[in-house]
C-alpha cells in the first residue's frame, strides 16, 4: 500500500491560516493503514487547529470527515452538496487523493495533510518499509522475489556494490542491503546461478521515464 | 596473452609482468594544472594512472577532461567512469569522446551514492550500472554498436577495467560471485579496494583461482598507504566496505606521531612484497591518496622500479 506521514503542524497552519472555513477530509484507504491520514488522524489534525486559532482569538470552523477512498469519483462526489460550505480542503489522503479532489473541485483550494512517501509494507505497527518503485515491468522472478530497484539504494540489478558492509547499505546501517537479501534467497531457492548471469541494461520506459503512465483497461471498461 | 586494444596497460599485464597504475584525485576547482603536477610526480614509476570520477561523490573537475591533459603529456590514462551521475546516453556519449583522443583505458564503476558527498541533495542517475557500462563498452568496443541500436564505424578501443571489493562483507563467496559476473560481462582487469586484511584478501583469491577466474581477469591488488593512525581509524569505521584489522591500527599507533607515516610506507611496501606471491595477484594498483609524492619510494623499495619498456 501507499505510504505516509502527517505534515508538521506549522507547515499546515502556513497553508491554511488565512481561510476561515476550513474541511479536513480523510481517506479510509492507505493513509488509514498506515495511522497518517484516516478519520482518527483528521480529527487530531482538526482539533490542533482548533486549539492554535482559538489561542489567537481567531474564529474559523473546522469540519472533519473521511471517505471510503479518495483516488475514485463516486466517492469524492460524496462532498459535492457540502463543499459550497469551504473556503478550503486540507486532505489527508495521498498524493493521488489529493490531487484527485482538487481536480473534482477545481475552484476550491485544496492542502496536502500528509507527505506521501513510498509504495510499501507494514513491517509491525508503526514501522514501515519500502517495497516497490512501480518501474512497470516486474523482474522479481528474476531476483528471488526481492526487488532491487526498491531496495538497493542504487538499484543496481547486477549488485551488490562495494559499499555494502556487514550486510547493510553504505547509505545507513538501517537499511539491509538489497543484494546481500537476493543472494541469500537465491541460495535457499538454490538459484545462485541466476545471480552470475548479468542481467541487461533495463528499459526504463514502463517506469516514470516514460513520461505520465496510465493504464487503459477496455476489458473493464463501462 | 594476445592483447585486444593498443592499451600499454594491456601490453605490460599480457606480457607477464607486475603491473603499476596509480591514481590521481581532480582538483575543486578549474585549476587543470594540478592534474599534470600529480601527474608529472608519479609518471617515471606507473604504468597507467587513474582518473577518479568525482569520488566520494564530491563535486570535482570531470575525468575525462582530466585523462585528456594526462595522454597530452604522452602518458598513458585510465578512464574512470561511475553510473550514478550520468544517463546511458552521456556515458557512450563520453566514452566515444575520451577514444576520440585516443583513451585506451576505462574503469567501470558504480559509484558511491551521493550521500557522502558535498551535494547529499542532488538526485541519482544509475541508469546503468558497473556491470551494465562494462557490457556497454565491450558491445561499443567488438560490435561497434551503442545500446539504442545505432551501428558505428570507427570504434573506441578501450581495455576493460572494474573494481572488486573482497573485504564488503560479510560474505566473500558473494564477492568472488560477483567478480565472476563481472568476468561474464567481460571485463578484462579489475583493481581491488585497498588491502589491509591479508588474509580475507588471500582467502578471495584463493576462491576466485579456484574457479580460474585469475585465467580470465588480470587481477590487480589495491594498496593505500597509511600516513598516520588517525587515517587507520577512519578507514576502519568511516569508509564503506572498507576492513581496516585492529593489529593494523595497533601498528600505526605503536611508533611515534612523527614516524608514522614512514610506518604507513613500510607497511605498503611489506604488503606488495607479501602480494607477488599470491597467486592470481598481476598486478599493484597504488591509490596514496592526495600523497602521490611517495608513489616512487614505494615502487623503487618493491624492485618494481625502473618500469618494463613496452
Amino acid at each position: 500500500m501507499i505510504k505516509a506521514k502527517e505534515k508538521p503542524l506549522e507547515e499546515i497552519i502556513n497553508m491554511v491560516q488565512d481561510f476561515k472555513k476550513l474541511l479536513i477530509a480523510g481517506c479510509d484507504g492507505c493513509v488509514t493503514v498506515c495511522e497518517a491520514g484516516g478519520l482518527k488522524e483528521v480529527k487530531v489534525l482538526a482539533s490542533a487547529l482548533r486549539l492554535y486559532f482559538t489561542q489567537l482569538g481567531q474564529k474559523v470552523d473546522i469540519d472533519e470527515t473521511s471517505l471510503t477512498r479518495q483516488c475514485n469519483k463516486e466517492y469524492l462526489e460524496e462532498l459535492a452538496d457540502k463543499m459550497d460550505n469551504y473556503d478550503a480542503v486540507v486532505s489527508t489522503a495521498c498524493g493521488c487523493g489529493i490531487q484527485f479532489l482538487a481536480e473534482m473541485y477545481n475552484t476550491k483550494p485544496v492542502f496536502p495533510g500528509v507527505d506521501t512517501s513510498f509504495m510499501g509494507v507494514t513491517e509491525e505497527r508503526g514501522v514501515y518499509a519500502e517495497r516497490c518503485q512501480g518501474c512497470g515491468k516486474c523482474i522479481l522472478a528474476e531476483t528471488g522475489g526481492v526487488c532491487p530497484i526498491a531496495r538497493c539504494s542504487k538499484r543496481m540489478l547486477n549488485g551488490p556494490c562495494g559499499g555494502s558492509d556487514k550486510g547493510k547499505c553504505e547509505v545507513s546501517p538501517d537499511i539491509p542491503c538489497g543484494w546481500e537479501l537476493i543472494y541469500e534467497r537465491l541460495k535457499t531457492l538454490g538459484q545462485l546461478d541466476r545471480f552470475e548471469k548479468p542481467i541487461d541494461p533495463k528499459d526504463w520506459t514502463t517506469s516514470r521515464d516514460g513520461g505520465v503512465r496510465k493504464i487503459v483497461r477496455e476489458d473493464v471498461s463501462i | 596473452m594476445s592483447t585486444t586494444t593498443p592499451s600499454k596497460l594491456e601490453k605490460m599485464l599480457a606480457a607477464g609482468n607486475f603491473a603499476i597504475t596509480s591514481e590521481v584525485g581532480p582538483p575543486r576547482s578549474a585549476d587543470g594544472a594540478v592534474i599534470n603536477q600529480k601527474a608529472e610526480l608519479i609518471k617515471d614509476y606507473v604504468d597507467a594512472i587513474n582518473v577518479t570520477d568525482n569520488q566520494t561523490s564530491v563535486c570535482r573537475m570531470c575525468s575525462l577532461a582530466c585523462v585528456i591533459r594526462i595522454k597530452q603529456m604522452g602518458l598513458e590514462p585510465v578512464l574512470q567512469m561511475v553510473t550514478r551521475d550520468r544517463n546511458r546516453i552521456a556515458l557512450q556519449s563520453d566514452i566515444l569522446g575520451a577514444a576520440s583522443f585516443g583513451i585506451n583505458n576505462i574503469l567501470c564503476l558504480t559509484g558511491d551514492h551521493q550521500h557522502f558527498g558535498d551535494h547529499a541533495n542532488a538526485a541519482n542517475v544509475f541508469d546503468l550500472d558497473s556491470t551494465q557500462l562494462i557490457q556497454t563498452v565491450k558491445m561499443m568496443r567488438d560490435e561497434g554498436r551503442l545500446i539504442g541500436g545505432h551501428e558505428f564505424e570507427v570504434r573506441p578501443q578501450m581495455f576493460i577495467g572494474a573494481a572488486a571489493n573482497p573485504f564488503a562483507g560479510p560474505n566473500v563467496e558473494l564477492r568472488v560471485a560477483r567478480l565472476a559476473k563481472k568476468a561474464a560481462a567481460g571485463v578484462q582487469f579489475i583493481q581491488t579496494q585497498c588491502i589491509y586484511n591479508m588474509e580475507k584478501f588471500k582467502y578471495f583469491m584463493k576462491l576466485a583461482v579456484d574457479r580460474g577466474l585469475h585465467e580470465k581477469v588480470a587481477i590487480m591488488a589495491g594498496i593505500t598507504p597509511l600516513k598516520n593512525v588517525g587515517m587507520a581509524k577512519y578507514m576502519a569505521k568511516r569508509v564503506p566496505g572498507m576492513d581496516v584489522p585492529d593489529e593494523v591500527i595497533k601498528r600505526m599507533g605503536g611508533v611515534p606521531k612523527e614516524n608514522q607515516a614512514q610506518e604507513g610506507i613500510d607497511f605498503a611496501v611489506e604488503q606488495i612484497e607479501e602480494l607477488k606471491g599470491v597467486e592470481g595477484v598481476r598486478g599493484f594498483h597504488i591509490m596514496a591518496i592526495e600523497w602521490e609524492e611517495k608513489v616512487p619510494e614505494i615502487v623503487k623499495r618493491t624492485g618494481l622500479f625502473p618500469r618494463p619498456k613496452i
